[in-house]
């Protein structure tokens, strides 16, 4: 009778990538709910073309590395980077500027570095600042909350957008948005929040002043802090899950509200303070979804909240005096960067050896 | 203790001590939960088989050296005898653990991953079950601590908490310590045997302790389980009770808090420095079954001849706990409770985290062995396809060592040992933790184990190499040393020659001018001393041949004339053998003279001695 052989342990978690990255997108559901029931229809389409793109783009390279791409597709990572990717960007944007920003997630930065596991930065991210970079324009136009438009584009009118840059009567975004500031009406697209703060700030104006603006009735910015509300419940679902640890966000978080609270404490006319830039842009599923995706983070706890609190350091840096009214992107590559010099000098002292001294 | 004055100021340890004594309990990183599944085999009491017809019983069962065999083939032997010598260095004896005859000697499948033959001895049961003597010590409080050591090497005990690291070697290192740890902590799942026996023998466990105590000197006892054995807390509790300074510690369930390290870790807030030993920190500790083995050497005086094994796993029909026999066979024991074999089946020796499949069933039960697992198709998951590590460092939020599992990880695929080294794989205790956890189905466990071995084999191999070496440096130097010799030799040997030349010619040339020839015309070339010493040799040649032809003519002198005629003919006739190639052209009318001469001479000589003869 022949007897079945294997190295031990002969039992296991059964927790596999897919099913965590399963749990991911689970988690991803109420912000996107609140996505598109803010700004629309948009939303939903990126999402479309960003998985369909993804699914293409990894099994175009699963096929050129000779790798069987049945079981690596269904891993879902390249799922996770494309949702990511997707509510990251203006929903109205038209539907090349995902299909690139995808394109280059999954072929670039994913699969020229060894694929899944291999990446040095986050593929969504590296994705984003490809994309804002070269298209500074499409990049730029959000859609204004449903809470100041009062109704949607209509499906079809978003398809149509997406597609030719005009809507069926021939406007673009860019010409709603003048439209919009003149008359009041029609208004489908506007600057984001932090976007507002800035432009006020560079004319002249107060912080007070520029949140006096018809955008800032609520907390950090109509819409925004729904949505930054709801991925902050997913990311807790991720967290009581167990699919993530409470370090990244925690660190991100902290380092973030805390030096806001600094910067409202030295200038509180100048520097947007703690309530916006946690509840506004894209910090919590920053906090949760973005800077917590292991392949690009820190390996040890230790690490992990030193390179969170770094993301959460340059993104308030960048915010308040950078070029660039978000800068979440930008924040998770330079930590990217900084995580091997992280990991050296925060590797845990393993049992029996004395205490590490930093060499 | 070294170790603990480095690792605590005088006031830390002192605070240290108080804590212990204060019952506070610590805490190690890492550890997993993994479904518990003890209940499986925990309630019966453990059963008593009778003898198996077949035993087959390992030289070896304990890390260390096997001991010589004391029988032979088709002797009959009495249980509990000893059938091997004790090993050297503390190598530990084998017992015959029932009365009967042995049938073979020699190899056989061994208790191990690869079941790789062992030498064995195979005992047929007579059914009897007939002690030999037993010398069962009354008062062991008479007896100093080497006397009970040498008991306890001389019954066979090993540690039976998986290890079997020989108990009397363990209990003779000195050093002085502060705490006796007693494990009971049997975190693997499934394995129960610890669990039943404190239930069931708890007295006996206390009177092991007691006498570990009286060996090592050591006052206080710590005795550690899980708190997921209610019954056997209460029973040892009930055992200590009344006792000084034996505490029960109840710790959290939590794998692998049962390993050594995690549980002093746990219990004392120290940490055993790498490559060292509980010692090291004042500590010293032993399974229950131990100290259950010791007391049953000591004071019933019998050696250890079996051990509870837990028979588990939802392919078996009766599970539960067995004594069993050193040497039962595994398919004996799964027979005994209701295997149900399946194809392709799994069978594990040990728990499902630290447990190894067997080959084969045809493999003893050893000292070591605390657990045979035989799970039914779909009760443990097999491992599926190993996917790409997405280092999201689950492995290093369990690894109880706080060792980087995912670095070891790569650096074990790239073959590193310098990066293995560095990030001390050496410290991996291999419970399986990071494996258990790992989203991948990496078999992270195995990669180090191959690594490891990797590195021993790199180790032996350089070892190898640098005797090598060593001998081949050693080599050349003797050549070097032998050539130089015999440079230095030459060089004497030919400075001799051309001493010894110097003087010949310097005769020679005396003997020329003293015999008045014209040595003086010819030109000295000491250039080519074998050409001067060729023409010395012919002139001192051509002068005493002149002298012959003298003594011819000198009626005296006939007789002697003749052989000293011969002997120079011969001479020369040497002289211009070996002078031909360089002599002639450098002067050939004197080698033609003499070589005339010498005919002459030789003419002369012959014609003297006819007339000598006549």
């Amino acid at each position: 009778m022949s007897f079945y052989i294997a190295s031990s342990p002969h039992t296991r978690q059964r927790r596999t990538t897919a099913r965590l990255m399963q749990l991911v997108i689970v988690a991803l559901i109420p912000g996107i709910l609140a996505q598109w029931y803010f700004f629309g229809w948009g939303v939903i389409l990126q999402l479309l073309l960003a998985v369909t793109t993804a699914y293409a783009t990894e099994s175009l390279c699963l096929h050129a590395r000779e790798r069987s791409s049945l079981s690596a597709l269904r891993d879902n990572t390249a799922l996770v980077t494309a949702m990511l990717l997707a509510v990251s960007i203006p929903p109205l944007a038209p539907w090349w500027v995902i299909v690139i920003g995808v394109a280059f997630s999954i072929i670039v930065v994913k699969h020229l570095y060894g694929g899944v596991g291999q990446n040095l930065f986050n593929p969504a991210m590296a994705g984003y600042v490809v994309l804002l970079i070269s298209f500074p324009l499409q990049m730029s136009s959000w859609v204004a909350p449903v809470e100041l438009t009062g109704q949607h584009l209509s499906l079809f009118e978003s398809i149509h957008l997406m597609l030719f840059q005009y809507t069926s009567e021939g406007y673009s975004v860019e010409q709603m948005r003048m439209v919009a500031s003149g008359t009041g009406l029609d208004a489908v697209a506007m600057a984001t929040p932090l976007d507002h703060i800035r432009t006020d700030l560079s004319q002249g104006l107060t912080l007070s002043e520029s949140l006096q603006a018809p955008l800032f009735s609520g907390l950090a910015g109509l819409g925004w802090q729904w949505v930054n509300l709801a991925y902050l419940l997913g990311g807790l679902f991720l967290l009581q899950q167990r699919v993530i640890q409470w370090h990244i966000p925690a660190a991100l978080l902290a380092s973030l509200a805390l030096l806001a609270a600094l910067g409202t404490l030295l200038a509180p006319d100048q520097l947007p303070g703690m309530d916006i830039h946690l509840f506004s842009g894209g910090t919590m599923l920053a906090a949760f979804f973005i800077a917590t995706d292991p392949v690009s983070a820190a390996t040890s706890n230790r690490g992990r909240l030193v390179y969170a609190a770094l993301i959460g350091l340059i993104i308030y840096l960048i915010r308040s005096f950078g070029g660039y009214p978000d800068a979440i992107a930008f924040a998770v590559l330079l930590a990217n960067m900084c995580v091997p010099i992280i990991d050296k000098y925060t590797r845990p002292t393993t049992y029996g050896h004395p205490r590490r001294k930093l060499q | 203790m070294s170790s603990l004055v480095h690792q605590f100021s005088h006031e830390d340890l002192l605070r240290n001590r108080d804590d212990i004594a204060a019952g506070k309990l610590w805490q190690f990183p890492g550890g997993i939960h993994p479904p518990q599944r003890k209940e499986l085999a925990n309630k019966t009491a453990i059963r008593r088989l009778p003898p198996p017809s077949r035993l087959l019983i390992p030289f070896k069962q304990h890390i260390g050296q096997p001991g010589t065999v004391l029988v032979q083939e088709g002797d009959h032997v009495l249980k509990g005898q000893p059938l091997t010598a004790p090993g050297p260095n503390s190598g530990l004896p084998v017992h015959a653990p029932t009365s009967g005859r042995i049938k073979r000697i020699g190899e056989h499948p061994s208790a191990h991953p690869s079941a790789l033959p062992v030498a064995t001895i195979e005992l047929l049961s007579d059914g009897e079950d007939e002690w030999a003597e037993k010398h069962p010590i009354a008062d062991y409080t008479a007896l100093s601590s080497s006397e009970l050591i040498a008991l306890i090497a001389e019954a066979g005990i090993a540690g039976l908490g998986g290890a079997a690291f020989p108990t009397a070697q363990k209990l003779a290192a000195d050093g002085q310590l502060d705490y006796l740890i007693i494990n009971g902590v049997e975190c693997e799942p499934y394995i129960v045997s610890d669990d039943r026996l404190m239930r069931e023998h708890a007295a006996g466990i206390v009177r092991g302790i007691r006498i570990l105590q009286h060996i090592s000197g050591v006052k206080n006892v710590l005795i550690a389980i899980e708190d997921n054995k209610p019954e056997a807390i209460r029973a040892m509790q009930d055992a200590c009770s009344g006792t000084e300074n034996l505490a029960v510690r109840i710790v959290p369930t939590r794998y692998p808090s049962g390993g050594e390290r995690q549980l002093i870790q746990l219990l004392t807030g120290r940490e055993v420095p790498a490559n060292g030993l509980p010692k090291d920190v004042g500590l010293l500790m032993q399974n229950v079954g131990t100290a259950y083995a010791v007391y049953r050497a000591i004071i019933l005086g019998e050696p250890l001849l079996e051990r509870v094994i837990t028979l588990t796993g939802e392919a078996l029909q009766q599970p539960g706990t067995v004594w069993a026999m050193l040497g039962t066979p595994v398919d004996t024991l799964l027979k005994q409770a209701g295997y149900v074999p399946y194809p392709n089946a799994r069978v594990i020796m040990g728990g499902p985290m630290m447990g190894f499949t067997l080959p084969t069933l045809d493999v003893p039960i050893v000292k070591g062995s605390n657990c045979i697992l035989a799970p039914a198709k779909r009760e443990l998951p097999a491992s599926t396809t190993e996917m790409a590590c997405i280092r999201c460092g689950a492995c290093a939020d369990v690894c109880p060592a706080s060792l980087l599992p995912q670095q070891l990880y790569w650096l074990a695929r790239d073959h590193d040992h310098d990066g293995l080294r560095e990030h001390h794989l050496a410290d991996c205790i291999e419970c399986g933790a990071c494996a258990y956890v790992c989203p991948s189905e990496i078999p992270l466990v195995h990669y180090y184990r191959q690594a490891k071995a990797d590195m021993r084999e790199q180790y032996i191999e350089k070892q190898k190499a640098e005797i090598a070496k060593e001998r081949f440096e050693a080599r050349k130097a003797r050549l070097e040393r032998e050539k130089q010799e015999r440079l230095e030799r030459h060089e004497r040997a030919a400075e001799a020659r051309k001493r010894a030349l110097a003087e010949r010619e310097a005769k020679a040339a005396e003997t020329a001018s003293a015999s008045g020839s014209d040595t003086t015309g010819e030109p000295n070339k000491p250039a080519n001393d074998r050409v001067a010493a060729a023409i010395a040799r012919a002139k001192a040649k051509k002068a005493e041949q002149q002298k012959a032809a003298q003594a011819t003519e000198n009626p005296e002198g006939q007789a002697d004339a003749k052989p000293e005629a011969q002997t120079e003919s011969s001479n020369s006739a040497e002289a211009l053998k070996a002078s031909p190639d360089e002599a002639p052209e450098n002067d050939p009318g004197n080698d033609k003279k003499a070589r005339i001469a010498a005919a002459v001479a030789r003419a002369k000589a012959k014609k003297a001695a006819q007339q000598g003869s006549d």
